[in-house]
């Protein structure tokens, strides 16, 4: 077994911008569950209308790559918007089923053959990086930089770099927000909304902006990643979701760092069981064959999950008294 | 404190002799016509009622007569099949919850609502009302906020102290006793600044050497220029506090007064205090007509 070559690509793993754009999506669900209670199953939607507004804005409009991507950020709010104004008066349940659809509605639209010339279908968007100037905004010159598992070439360094701006900027922005008497509020919401508006707080005003604050650091998740790879509507499933879920959970739901490290948690697993699974199996220390190698790492990932949820709901860096699932 | 003489009560708080409905001098809360129904059951129909102002009204009746549901009316927490209501001369018929609180009427709940997992500190401090760093935008600086929010922090700590919390102000609210967290939501209410205060039930779990304390507090709401209105099922209580009751039961007005005389009345007997526990409430409410023995 080559156990270097295992290990050099889980590491490699640790700073991609997959590994980035999880955790700006896992930051916008700490926002809205972690903090606020919103049960958002619907946040491959989020990261979806980010990367297509961006793309689409791109290649359909013309735009340049920065209009662009505030156009991906912008529909994310109108995203939130549609979705919040009807269900955040409701109970938090309805949230959940109605950003879950909504999801998958979006996918559906996105997917089908009907808008084509816009959405490129089941083939996705690509070329809006160079067409945008993206690209070429890359102010590192041609070259290969780092080390060892970290070698980027110019391109990825430049997504890199930018996903990690972004990521930084949306780290400090929450929180900034959850130390202030708005968070304040904002926990208060997700303890008992009766009790919060009857000290006249505008819950439902509370409870829109988080849904936006979140939605955008999802939109954005899509973005970094639309900047790196394509954008295709086999990316944006439910699966998703669930895997953004269980980095947020893995790190802590209503924690600031949690989302991140998490995030890179769950994508140093991934790459490790990606890579080790196959080998056993091919050396024969797995009784099973390559391709069902692939599939049990998803089976270990539920299974992870599951054991997360019940043993450590508050995840690694959350206290245990804050947040637990069965109150 | 003046923990164990019966409190001065307010006097000449009604205009004429007190009835169901009767005119008050200065009425802060004018209900009229004010009707809930539930499916079939008529929880609230309140044909006129006033609340005086400055000083401590008990609500009292019987399980199910549908105070709690008046008190989620009032508030906005609820709204009604028709009737209209004011609050110090403002209309208050459609405005949402949020609004009646930030005018100054603040309610508790029945079934206490302490914020869990925020501490002690943290739940009074989201009583505040007007805080500037709970706008999004100003939130992002704390030089707008920080000043005001020490300045709400002494003013927690005083009324923590008051409500002997401070020990605990570290701690999630979720580690206090029943009793504790009845009195952390009384707190936070008074966080508010309000003018009427209104309390479903605040001594019920509340053990007796912490109710006397409890009376105090509430006593000096009055002191301080609050208007009280309560809901309470212990009638030492009201007795020893009240400065007008109203008996409520099966959703009507059934008779208004001070306490000395309102609860000798018969219909409050017969309502509440279970004298003639054969006789139907519906009797006392005019939803059955009495058929007099005689008669027949
Ligand atoms: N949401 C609701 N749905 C249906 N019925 C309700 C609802 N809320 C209250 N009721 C009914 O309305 C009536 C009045 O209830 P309410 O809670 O106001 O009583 P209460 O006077 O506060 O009683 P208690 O002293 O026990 O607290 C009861 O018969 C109750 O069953
Ligand atoms: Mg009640």
């Amino acid at each position: 077994m080559n156990w270097g070559q295992i290990f050099s690509n889980t590491l490699e793993s640790l700073l991609t911008p997959t590994t980035l754009a999880y955790a700006l999506a896992a930051l916008g669900l700490a926002m809205h569950f972690g903090f606020a209670g919103l049960l958002n199953f619907g946040i491959a939607g989020f990261m979806a209308v980010g990367a297509y507004g961006y793309a689409i804005s791109v290649l359909t409009f013309g735009l340049p790559w920065w209009a662009g991507m505030l156009m991906g950020v912008a529909a994310s709010i109108v995203f939130s918007l549609i979705m919040g104004i009807p269900t955040l008066r409701l109970r938090g349940d309805y949230l959940a089923i109605v950003t879950i659809a909504a999801a998958e509605i979006l996918r559906l639209l996105f997917l089908t053959t009907a808008f084509e010339p816009v959405t490129g279908s089941a083939d996705g968007l690509f070329g809006y990086n160079n067409a945008g100037g993206f690209n070429a905004a890359n102010p590192f010159p041609p070259g290969s930089y780092g080390f060892g598992p970290w070698t980027y070439n110019a391109e990825k360094l430049w997504v890199v770099t930018f996903g990690l701006i972004i990521l930084a900027l949306c780290v400090f922005l929450l929180w900034s927000l959850m130390r202030s008497p708005w968070g304040r509020v904002i926990k208060g919401i997700r303890e008992d909304e009766d009790a919060v508006r009857a000290l006249g707080k505008n819950v439902f005003a509370y409870k829109m902006q988080a849904l936006i604050i979140g939605g955008v650091f999802g939109a954005l998740g899509g973005i970094v990643y639309a900047a790196f790879a394509n954008v295709s509507p086999g990316v944006y499933v439910t699966s998703l979701t669930f895997f953004v879920w269980t980095a947020l959970l893995l790190g802590g739901a209503a924690t600031i760092f949690g989302p991140v490290v998490g995030s890179i948690i769950f994508w140093v697993l991934q790459a490790f069981l990606t890579n080790v699974l196959p080998e056993l199996a091919v050396n024969g220390i797995l009784p099973i064959s390559g391709t069902q190698a692939a599939t049990i790492k998803y089976i270990l990932i539920g299974a992870g999950l599951m054991l997360l949820v019940i043993y450590r709901p508050q995840g690694i860096f959350g206290n245990k008294k804050e947040l637990t699932f069965v109150k | 404190m003046s923990s164990n003489q019966t409190p001065e009560k307010a006097t000449g708080l009604h205009i004429g002799t007190p009835a169901p409905g009767c005119k008050k001098t200065n009425p802060m809360l004018v209900i009229d016509h004010v009707k809930k129904s539930f499916g079939g059951l008529t929880a609230v129909d309140v044909e006129h009622l006033e609340i005086p102002t400055g000083a401590i009204t008990a609500l009292i009746g019987p399980n199910g007569a549908g105070k709690t549901t008046l008190f989620n009316l009032l508030t906005g927490f609820d709204s009604p099949d028709t009737g209209t209501w004011s609050f110090q001369g403002t209309s208050l018929s459609g405005v949402p919850s949020f609004k009646v609180a930030q005018m100054g009427q603040v309610r508790t709940f029945q079934l206490t609502k302490a914020l869990s997992l925020l501490t002690v500190l943290e739940n009074m401090k989201l009583g505040a009302k007007n805080q500037a760093g709970e706008g999004l935008l100003k939130s992002l600086i704390p030089s707008i906020w920080r000043k005001q929010d020490q300045e709400i922090e002494v003013k927690a700590m005083e009324l923590l102290k008051r409500f002997k919390l401070d020990t605990k102000k570290d701690d999630f609210a979720a580690s206090l006793s029943g009793g504790q967290r009845k009195l952390l939501e009384m707190a936070r209410a008074l966080m508010t600044d309000p003018v009427l205060v209104m309390l479903d039930e605040p001594m019920a779990g509340v053990n007796p050497a912490l109710t006397q304390s409890l009376l105090d507090h509430v006593l000096d709401l009055k002191n301080q220029g609050m208007t009280v209105l309560f809901v309470e099922h212990d009638m030492h209580m009201v007795r020893h506090i009240a400065d007008w009751v109203v008996v409520m039961a099966e959703g009507k007005v059934v008779a208004e007064g001070p306490p000395s005389t309102v609860m000798k009345e018969q219909a409050v007997i017969d309502a509440y205090l279970g004298a003639h526990q054969d006789t139907d409430l519906g009797v006392v409410t005019g939803r059955i007509t009495i058929v007099d023995e005689g008669d027949k």
